[in-house]
């Protein structure tokens, strides 16, 4: 039934739901956009990360952003590891088409399996006082577990783009996308400027988790799910542009609260799958690409 | 040897397979069997898009719940033998192959790769909201308990496996000698370069897209009979994806042998491991030892048991 | 129809708001060897890709035997007798020597209506374009076993072989010794002899002056000289845009 307060409403919740997707999808924005490094294996370690939140929250007690945040320096080290093999195993030998996506395909498995094998297929939450707490101006709802991590997500926002565009190092990721001679000449090791971004990348992943979790219930195989999502929102958004990312994330979020509003929620995956299809069909380049 | 030998070598090779089984004369080895068999299918057919081009499908789950699904509907809607069916199924997923390939083939394969894995989704979706086909809950299939010639129902679909699996390795071995496989693999070496030299890369990658997309739905096709009751997460499983990925790149991509190889080996070993541990550990292993082989040994057992090979022929040639 | 085999009437292609080609004119007559130069990022490249569909979205037009290719894709091009070696050489890798040489004689000659090969034929054309230029031995190697002016070589027996009326040879001896760059010029010559119409890209001046009958000049997008190659090399212009630099 269409009334304008719903519609509102689906509006609002969808504008929350798309900074959280594009907290989750800032380390591919990074990784894929900017490195060229194709890491479907990214919601995985999300889910990871959410489950870190978790055994904090659960046996400490820590709030689950806070958990994140301590959870941040491991998932840098992780990034770095991982960068290294693939740098080796697969840069190195000119083997990123075929063996490196297999490689991140086998690595989403591993880590998916791994956390079942650990904590079982039962969903898992959190406890902090504002998850279910809202706040209500009027006939809007604005439950505090959307706005929160959608706070925090487009704090994160600003914090990277202005990593990217004032740092040296920040200015060198940017420029190792396009120029690798020129960052030689500069003295930076394109290797070194790669594995500092991918790091980061995966670091985002802590928090993304930590929302997630915050949000809805997670179980290992929730992952999967946002493969589609991520890469929707990436590539809608343009490749490597972090603005894009995130004006790409609120139209999905929107797009998708509206058809489980409308429609039912078991059409919700499908939105963005559907979105990604015809980006790629239509417009490759993104929204905000030339 | 000309395809026409080749194909006649795998009717013998299957008929003593099956002539084998007969003889143990127990329902497991042809249940077990089936289940290896259906992986050959899916790694060869991975294998002639993924290996031969270089294009990365990781959707094949898709295009096996596809020919799955087009058994329920037609069982409900007008049932027809499984040979039929088998039709019908590659003709479904060989053109939403192509429309597949037509959307994102002239991008670059990253975009390819994240399309598949889109379409699974949607299709998942839009099964899971086809309650005609049983939506979420599933659908049952009653097969029955015997069949004309052969008798036992399980025999049959055995040997339907293994005429699926004769008729994937001889179009796999073809297309490798033909100035098709010539093309495709000019495609994975350089499309630049394959464009500049004639190649038409487009209609090659769009006919491997058709002809992988439509043998994976061959495999799915006779599944809903054997299983009895076809849920949506049971067509859409993990370990069809994971799978006919991992088997190829196992095995080895560069030859029609590898995926066999890797189905067979991998294939064994789930069943081994399904019966002693359990289903989890059975995905992890296989995503352990596709890291694994990616990283250290990227041409598969056949390229390694290749290298070997060259070395003794090297050692024993006078220095 | 003009006796002219290629015809680019003001070719122009855009990058985002960066100008590479800005109305291009150029004729080149069937059986000719034209000579072009520029310094980097003139637009030499760009106009090559334009010129074999590797690029698209270009404006103006481009007539190859009296036909417009605008539309036609690189593959279709190259059947029509146009083919290209590339700057940095793009060899397949997965394949020995005598199979690079294979693709085109498969995909381009044997494509074209109303020609059929044999496999016999086939490998008869393949070892002769790989004895044209001096690859013979090497035929059962792979690329990578190959050194850099071998490499070359076979970059142009590999655009040879597809029978083309226009060789476009990209930059074909960049990083080559004295001697090897005079290997190649005298191999371009060979081949224009044979009645192939060839456009070279080349920053060596000593190559390029020995090459050419004619030398094209573009610098930032645009064509400024087009001429017998000592009074191009005279001009004003030229010498303050290209050599002067």
């Amino acid at each position: 039934m269409f009334s304008p307060e719903l519609a509102v409403n689906a509006l609002i919740a969808g504008l929350l739901l798309g900074g959280f997707y594009a907290a989750v999808t800032i380390g591919i924005s990074i990784s894929f956009g900017i490195l060229d490094i194709v890491n479907i294996a990214h919601p995985a370690f999300i889910i990871l990360g959410s489950y870190i939140a978790y055994i904090l929250n659960a046996q400490l007690g820590i709030d689950p952003i806070i958990a994140a945040i301590i959870a941040l320096p491991a998932f840098y080290v992780l990034g770095a590891a991982i960068y290294q093999v693939y740098h080796v195993a697969f840069e190195m030998r000119g083997r990123e088409a075929l063996s490196g996506l297999a490689f991140f395909f086998g690595l989403l498995f591993i880590t998916e399996v791994l956390l079942i094998l650990v904590f079982g297929v039962d969903y898992r939450y959190v406890q902090a006082s504002y998850v279910d707490q809202s706040i209500n101006i009027g006939f809007i709802n604005l439950p505090k577990r959307m706005l929160i991590p959608c706070l925090i997500s487009i704090l994160m926002f600003i914090a990277l783009q202005l990593f990217l565009s004032r740092t040296f190092i920040g200015r060198a990721i940017m420029a190792v996308a396009q120029d690798q001679l020129a960052l030689r000449l500069m003295a930076a090791s394109p290797t070194r400027i790669k594995r500092i971004a991918f790091a980061i990348s995966i670091a985002t992943a802590s928090l993304a988790g930590a929302f997630l979790i915050i949000i809805q219930p997670v179980e290992p195989s929730v992952g999967r799910e946002y493969i589609g999502r991520v890469f929707a929102i990436c590539v809608l958004g343009g490749l490597g542009s972090l603005p894009g990312t995130i004006i790409a994330a609120m139209l999905l979020g929107i797009a998708e609260s509206f058809t489980s509003t409308f429609y039912g929620p078991s059409w919700a995956p499908a939105v963005s799958f559907g979105i990604l299809l015809l980006t790629l069909a239509f417009r490759p380049a993104g929204l905000l690409g030339r | 040897m000309r395809s026409g030998i080749f194909f006649l070598v795998a009717v013998v090779v299957a008929a003593i397979v099956f002539g084998c089984a007969l003889a143990i004369n127990n329902d497991y080895v042809f249940f077990a069997g089936y289940t290896v068999l259906q992986f050959i299918v899916l790694a060869t057919a991975w294998n002639i898009l993924g290996g031969y081009t270089g294009y990365v499908n990781f959707g094949s789950a898709a295009f096996f719940a596809l020919g799955a699904y087009s058994s329920v509907f037609m069982h409900k809607f007008y049932p027809m033998p499984i040979p039929v069916l088998i039709v019908i199924a590659a003709v479904i997923s060989g053109l939403v192959g192509l429309g597949m390939g037509y959307l994102t083939l002239r991008l670059r394969g990253a975009f390819f790769a994240i399309a598949t894995l889109a379409l699974a989704v949607v299709l998942q979706t839009l099964i899971v909201n086809w309650n005609y086909v049983g939506g979420s809950r599933g659908a049952y299939v009653v097969r029955p308990a015997t069949v004309a010639f052969l008798g036992n129902y399980v025999h049959y679909l055995f040997l339907l496996m293994l005429g699926l699996a004769v008729i994937a390795l001889t179009v796999a071995r073809t297309i490798e000698h033909s100035s098709l496989g010539y093309g495709f693999a000019t495609i994975r070496d350089d499309e630049l370069a394959a464009e500049a030299s004639g190649v038409p890369t487009l209609r090659l990658k769009l006919i491997a897209t058709t002809i992988s997309g439509a043998l994976m739905g061959m495999a799915g096709a006779p599944f809903p009979y054997y299983i009895g009751y076809l849920q949506p997460s049971s067509a859409f499983g993990l370990e069809y994806a994971v799978n006919s990925i991992a088997m190829p790149i196992i095995g080895g991509t560069a030859t029609w042998l590898g995926p066999l190889i890797g189905a067979i080996v991998l294939g064994s070993l789930q069943q081994y491991i399904t019966v002693t541990i359990s289903s989890s550990v059975n995905v992890l292993i296989v995503g352990l030892l596709l890291v694994i082989f990616v990283v250290i040994a990227p041409n598969g057992i056949v390229g390694l048991v290749q290298s070997i090979l060259r070395r003794r022929r090297y050692e024993r040639k006078p220095a | 129809m003009s006796a002219n085999l290629l015809e680019v009437e003001s070719l122009g292609k855009r990058f985002g708001g960066f100008i590479a080609l800005d109305g291009i004119d150029l004729a080149v007559a069937a059986g000719e060897r034209v000579g072009l130069i520029g310094p980097n990022g003139s637009g030499k490249s760009t106009l090559v890709n334009c010129l074999c569909g590797a690029l698209g979205n270009y404006t103006g037009a481009v007539r190859f035997d009296g036909r417009n290719i605008g539309g036609l894709s690189a593959h279709q091009r190259t059947r029509l007798g146009m083919a290209r070696s590339f700057q940095l050489p793009r060899p397949f890798a997965s394949m020995t020597v005598a199979d690079n040489i294979r693709v085109p004689l498969v995909y381009a000659v044997a494509a074209r209506s109303g020609v059929h090969m044999t496999n016999e034929q086939i490998v008869t054309r393949s070892a002769e374009m790989l004895a044209l230029v001096g690859l013979a031995d090497k035929a059962r190697q792979f690329p990578r076993d190959l050194t850099q002016v071998e490499m070359r070589k076979l970059e142009l027996a590999r655009a040879m072989a597809a029978e083309p009326k226009l060789l476009i040879a990209d930059e074909a001896m960049a990083g080559l010794s004295h001697s090897e760059v005079e290997d190649i010029v005298a191999l371009l010559i060979r081949l224009n002899q044979r009645g192939i119409t060839v456009i070279l890209i080349e920053h060596i001046m000593r190559a390029v002056m020995t090459f050419s009958q004619r030398l094209v000049v573009l610098v930032s997008g645009k064509k400024i000289a087009d001429g017998k190659p000592d009074e191009v090399i005279r001009n004003q212009e030229v010498e303050r845009a290209y050599l002067g630099q």
